[in-house]
């Protein structure tokens, strides 16, 4: 059942002791302590939980973690510091693109891919890439002028 | 400004100044409110409020959540009165102590308190002489009680107030630092799950415990009655014990749900207390020539809170416990967890730690005294209980149902003469710490249960609850409103976001629109026909003018509708132009919106919190509607309970009216009652088509197409 398991999270690797089939989400929230990815469902329907797997947006909470080993993983504490942020970032906080923002690290981690394909998004384009993610609070027009902003200025 | 004779409420309650803030050496103001962060950004605007006061930059206020161990008692968080309470509060506690570390920089100064003036902090006087607070700060200053005869600064010499401050809990939340009451990292921390009954009323019969004793890492089985839950070393072991705890369990019967297609009927059949909630007769009664009647309903509204609701609870010994939980109001969760574990309130501590978005009564609570029972089976460690995505939308309590009936007398000109409203619904409240018996859910599982508390509603002078907003402030003559709370409640309702202004704001706005259009008169014109009111007449106004009303050219298949309300009849104000498109499937493409709070703390927080409710009620009015049948909630997963989507949110426009020299109100709920009222009335300009059911979806088009 419990196996080593080989991560690569954020750029370092990681070794984590678990069940293949368990969800990487538990992985990186209990073992690895990174608590910025969120669970919000637990079957891939609300997108707090997204993390980039070689730069696609994925649900970490129904992703095995046997499907992320060896993999390039990126979670938001990996996509940027107060030091260092990420375009995204310092866009979200010039927006100031939140409410409650327990949906924002996914949203995030969304945005980052759809930027890496796509550098120069339109604002439709920037909703369809948002449109797994839910927000209850209603921060969604921010959200996306954050986003335009960030490509906006990282170009 | 002058000097207050009067202390604001909440720091009459709790005069201690040094519950409120305290100066540290190092260069930093503490300020620790009662109130707590639930996504609406108030630590931000209570900070604002107290660096004005005190002269000191933002960044040297540091916000201390409320807890039961320090804080000061200010109830709930909830209603929009967090910067109208708190504020004030707030503001007056800071203004004295600034009058109070004066006159100790005075007395080290040797000279006189008024010729010194603070700037970031430094207390400077006469010939550069200078100390601060920080040289000065001394705890023995502030223990003390507050005192009517400071005076707080007049609203125009405020200078961050005003401003649209950036929030101070943002930065951890983009960068995905700990901040949730999820995210919280305790030491030997385990993991709880509960098993939630079978249907609502349920009792467990029989539990075989095996399956989920034989489960790697489980440290626990509790069994309490009818709760049961697990206890593991980890997130994994948990869920799989709660999985064979629910193969092993045998429940009865529950309480039979109503007909969800026949709610109105249902609502209006049960036992109810009716109570008149306005009446005006006039002074010269008209003469009637004919009445129209009109029914308008709402359904259950989930919370849907983005995360599921989640606390840690650890015991000391077996009568200590100390809770972390994203609670409204910890002092009122200390209440019903000391009543339903017989234990004196001092023995327990709430602490508040963020949590997801909170939209009223959500089961924030519940989950709290679910993580005291199961912690109680392994003492000294703390347990942190975390409910599924299906336990958030099925077992919170709700929004409740409602049918509002509208009946107009019209005289022989088609004006109105008379209007009479009734409102049959659940009561909207049924929170924590208010009465005799607890109210989170468990307390009715346990092994000596309490009787389930039936939802009632605040008082009208706290904004009433099924009959908030249902008295219309349009200028009728003659008027009489009555309210029918149900006495049975086979579904728990509690607060959700407006109370019941939704759907009374919805079938007054609606009712409106109807009697206009039956008169072929402007809906806008109509309505400020009938309001003397100039701030309301305002935001209708600034609405209209923004939204380009009377320049809007129709055409097919599009429409634009008007919304008006002032929340709780003595809140804020706002108006809502909606722009919508579609045939059964209504998009809503634009909505203006124009509010006056009286004066605004924090121009951005209003915007987002304005922004925001319209999203959230284009959402209600669109999408939502709790699911069931005759036994359980079926609306559990985000495909059984939708809500907007970023493709389908409508752009928002909002205008602040500022209005500095009045009372502050609370912008958290102005929004959504309007925004609902003004779709529906688009509804019918694009379509022709007056739908009275909420939610707005294809089905409803249809049915009152046909």
């Amino acid at each position: 059942m419990r196996e080593s398991i080989q991560l690569r999270v954020n750029g370092a690797q990681r070794t984590v002791e678990a069940d293949p089939a368990s969800s990487l989400l538990g992985a990186l929230r209990g073992q690895l302590g990174l608590t910025g990815s969120h669970f919000g469902c637990g079957a891939n329907q609300c997108g707090a939980c997204n993390v980039m797997i070689e730069g696609q947006a994925v649900a970490a909470c129904d992703t095995p973690l046997w499907a992320a080993a060896g993999k390039d993983i990126v979670t938001v504490e990996g996509l940027g510091t107060p030091e260092r942020p990420h375009p995204l970032q310092r866009a979200f906080l010039a927006e100031q693109a939140s409410q409650c923002g327990y949906c924002l690290s996914g949203i995030l981690i969304s945005a980052a891919a759809l930027l890496k394909r796509n550098p120069d998004p339109s604002e439709a384009e920037v909703r369809a890439a948002l449109d797994r993610n839910l927000c209850r609070c209603g921060a969604h027009n921010r959200i996306v002028r954050a986003v335009l902003r960030a490509a906006k200025e990282a170009a | 400004m002058t000097a207050t004779a009067q202390l604001p409420t909440n720091l009459n309650a709790n005069p201690r100044l040094s519950r409120w803030l305290r100066f540290d050496a190092a260069g930093f103001v503490v300020l620790s409110p009662g109130k707590i962060e639930i996504g609406q950004g108030i630590i931000t605007a209570l900070a604002q409020i107290a660096a004005d006061e005190l002269d000191v930059d933002l960044a040297r206020v540091r916000m201390i959540p409320a807890t039961t161990a320090a804080s000061p008692n200010e109830g709930v968080t909830s209603g929009s009165l967090s910067v109208e309470q708190s504020g004030s509060a707030v503001r007056y506690a800071a203004a004295q102590a600034r009058a109070i570390y004066l006159g100790a920089a005075a007395q080290r100064l040797g000279v006189a308190a008024e010729s010194l003036e603070v700037q970031d902090g430094t207390i400077v006087g006469p010939g550069n002489l200078r100390t601060s607070y920080w040289e000065l700060a001394d705890d023995a200053l502030l223990a003390r009680d507050a005192s009517p005869g400071a005076t707080p600064k007049a609203p125009a010499s405020r200078r961050v107030a005003g401003t649209p401050a950036a929030r101070l809990d943002l930065p951890d939340k983009v960068f995905g630092r700990p901040r949730f009451v999820h995210d919280l990292a305790l030491a030997d921390l385990l993991h709880g799950r509960v098993l939630k009954p079978a249907s609502p009323g349920a009792k467990l019969t029989s539990l075989d415990e095996s399956g989920a004793r034989g489960i790697a890492g489980i440290i626990a089985v509790v069994r309490d009655g009818s709760f049961a839950g697990v206890v593991a070393e980890t997130e994994d072991a948990a869920e799989a014990g709660l999985a064979a705890l629910r193969k092993g369990a045998a429940w009865s019967a529950g309480e039979a749900l109503p007909d969800e297609t026949n709610l109105a009927a249902w609502l209006k059949s049960q036992p109810a207390e009716t109570t008149t909630v306005d009446e005006r007769k006039a002074v010269a009664p008209a003469k009637v020539a004919r009445t129209v009647r009109r029914q308008y309903t709402r359904p259950y509204i989930a919370h849907a809170s983005m995360a599921p609701s989640c606390a840690i609870a650890q015991w000391t010994g077996t009568d200590k416990v100390h809770v972390w939980s994203h609670c409204q109001g910890v002092y009122n969760l200390r209440t019903d967890l000391a009543l339903a574990c017989a234990l004196p309130p001092e023995n327990i501590v709430v602490e508040h730690v963020e949590g997801a978005g909170c939209y009223g009564h959500n089961g924030a609570d519940d989950v709290g005294f679910d993580a005291v029972l199961l912690a109680r089976a392994v003492s000294g460690r703390p347990v942190r209980v975390q409910w599924s995505r299906a336990d958030e939308l099925a077992w919170s309590p709700v929004g409740a149902a409602m049918a509002v009936e509208i009946e107009a007398d019209l005289d022989a000109q088609g004006e109105i003469v008379g209007w009479r409203g009734d409102v049959w619904s659940n009561g909207h409240v049924s929170r924590s710490g208010r009465s005799a018996i607890p109210t989170v859910f468990a307390a009715t599982q346990i092994a000596r249960p309490f009787e389930r508390f039936i939802a009632v509603n605040p008082p009208m002078a706290n904004g009433g609850g099924a009959e908030r907003n249902a008295v219309p402030l349009y200028d009728f003559a003659s008027m009489r409103i009555t309210c029918h709370r149900l006495l049975t409640m086979p579904i728990r309702t509690s607060a959700l976001r407006t109370l019941g202004a939704f759907a009374n704001v919805f079938a007054i706005e609606s009712f409106m629109d109807e009697l206009a259009a039956e008169r072929g008169e402007d809906p806008l014109a109509f309505r400020l026909r009938h309001l003397k009111d100039p701030r309301a007449r305002a935001v209708l106004e600034a609405a209209a003018k923004r939204a380009g009303w009377s320049t809007w050219r129709k055409r097919d298949g599009a429409g634009h509708g008007i919304g008006f309300g002032r929340y709780k009849n003595f809140g804020a104000y706002c108006a809502v132009v909606a722009e919508v498109e579609g045939e059964a499937d209504i998009r809503v493409r634009r909505l203006v919106v124009a509010v006056d709070v009286g004066e605004v703390i924090n121009p951005d927080g209003v915007a987002n919190q304005m922004e925001g409710g319209a999203i959230q009620a284009t959402s209600w009015t669109l999408k939502e509607a709790v699911r069931f049948d005759r036994t359980r909630i079926t609306s559990d997963t985000w495909e059984t309970y939708p809500i907007l989507r970023f493709s389908e949110v409508p752009a928002v426009e909002v205008e602040i009216l500022n209005r500095p020299e009045e009372r502050s109100l609370g912008a958290g709920e102005a929004a959504h009652s309007p925004t609902a009222a003004a779709i529906g009335n688009a509804v019918f300009h694009a379509l022709g088509v007056r739908v009275r059911d909420l939610p707005i979806t294809r089905e409803r088009i249809i049915a009152a197409a046909g």
